[in-house]
């Protein structure tokens, strides 16, 4: 028997001092050898920042397995949950402090991103991949099944300490928002 | 008249101008075809999402391995005592003590066993501890308003807390949004990440509320509503809610569909 999922509705203005918990955003301490930086900025249609969105991240270890720890709310520094939460600042600006995500064999890396924000009526989820193997980024069924304006706003752009991704919530640069079977 | 303190951020539209908008959406809603079982992301009345709502067509997407995990949490990340809301500090916080309770499911009533559950929400006198809040209401320093729990092996979540009150904010003139508590659930997959609100019966708020009617179809408005119930009551100490989660269905592996 299908039953109707509840419904979501806003994170509101109010979240910032329930959901934030220390280190959320660092699945590996800040100076950990092999730390990467996933950041960027969250913009609203107008194309001014959003100072008050809240990003989820969910990934892969370094190997490609899914990581199945528990204690991302309570760090201690070695274990690797695959999992944080990042608050956007006064400039719309977000940053995890994280490894670099593996990938089933064959397949596209990415890390699966939930976005939740004031004024935003429900949680939007999407893609942010990585960049550089391109075999495995032109097969993948998500990327292929877009046009390629729309499909390079899921690539991260590489930079000096990881990757850039910018979520764009509404406009020309419109971030692709994904619906999966089951949604409804 | 409207008495509110008026802030320089203040829309000018009236609570009848967004009364108006909600029923129109309403009607439009009743007499079109299609169901919408999910909450309305363009929904203008709440002034907030106009520039914040996609324009396009969420896009489909067959979930990866990845998506088919979820964030697993244990008893390192939550303690039993914090889903107590009333303890947390040197006294008693002021307001009606309730419970609530009900059960974390999947679409197919399968129950979602050890998961996170978060709650946050304002007081008794419906003020947040939250530095943007502004309600010129009392701040009650034995409530901050905020719980985590994991659901028990059968999917059953259980909160001690405070019930909260209305509280105006600057949407329109002289907006108050109904009492609610704020829920952060996770489940078996990453796809049924949901945060929402629940909502208490018989809330006078309801019908001028442009959040809780950005869900236009009347019935999966209802999801998000708590009952009384008298058998969550405990004598002599606290009223009872109760109010089951359901998250979207999650995609079986072909192991499962064997079973």
């Amino acid at each position: 028997m299908i039953r109707t999922p509840t419904p979501g509705q806003t994170v509101g203005p109010f979240f910032g001092y329930a959901l934030p918990f220390e280190a959320d955003s660092q699945l590996v301490p800040v100076g950990h050898p092999d730390a990467i930086r996933l950041h960027g900025t969250v913009f609203d249609g107008h194309g001014d920042p959003v100072s008050d969105a809240l990003l989820e991240v969910w990934q892969l270890d370094p190997d490609g397995a899914a990581v199945r720890q528990q204690g991302s709310l309570h760090r201690d520094g070695y274990t690797f949950t695959g999992w944080g939460r990042a608050s956007t600042d006064a400039t719309g600006h977000y940053a995890f402090t994280t490894l670099w995500p593996g990938a089933e064999p064959g397949k596209a890396a990415f890390f699966a991103i939930t976005v939740f924000a004031r004024g935003l009526l429900d949680r939007l989820l999407t893609r942010a991949y990585i960049p550089g193997d391109e075999a495995a980024l032109a097969a993948d069924p998500l990327l292929s099944s877009l046009p390629a304006d729309r499909r390079s706003g899921l690539v991260a752009t590489p930079d000096l300490e990881g990757f850039r991704f910018d979520v764009h919530l509404q406009g020309d640069r419109e971030t692709v928002f994904l619906r999966y079977p089951g949604d409804g | 008249m409207d008495s509110a303190p008026v802030g320089s951020d203040m829309a000018a539209v009236s609570q009848a101008t967004i009364t108006a908008e909600i029923a129109q959406a309403a009607c439009a809603y009743a007499a079109g075809g299609a169901a919408e079982p999910r909450t309305r992301l363009d929904y203008p009345s709440y002034r907030s999402s106009v520039l914040r709502h996609p324009t396009k067509d969420l896009h489909h997407a067959d979930p990866e391995m990845l998506e088919l995990s979820a964030p697993v949490f244990g008893e390192r990340d939550v303690a039993p005592v914090e889903a107590d809301l009333t303890i947390q500090h040197g006294g008693d916080p002021i307001g009606e003590r309730i419970v609530v309770a009900g059960r974390v499911t999947d679409g197919e009533g399968r129950p979602v066993p050890r998961q996170l559950v978060e709650i946050w929400q304002a007081n008794a006198a419906g003020r947040y501890i939250h530095q943007r809040d502004q309600h010129p209401a009392p701040i009650d320093p034995n409530f901050t308003g905020v719980g985590r729990a994991l659901t028990d092996e059968e999917g059953n979540y259980r909160f001690l807390t405070i019930k909260p009150g209305p509280y105006p904010w600057r949407n329109h003139q002289n907006a108050w949004r109904p009492a609610h508590i704020h829920f952060s659930l996770f489940g078996t997959d990453f796809t049924q990440r949901l945060i929402t609100q629940m909502y208490f019966r018989g809330d006078p708020l309801f019908e001028l509320d442009p959040i809780f009617n950005s869900t236009v179809d009347p019935k999966v408005r209802e999801l998000m509503v708590a009952d009384y119930d008298h058998n969550l009551t405990q004598p002599e100490f606290a009223t009872g809610y109760r109010w089951d989660i359901v998250l979207t269905g999650h995609v079986r592996t072909p192991f499962e569909e064997e079973q």
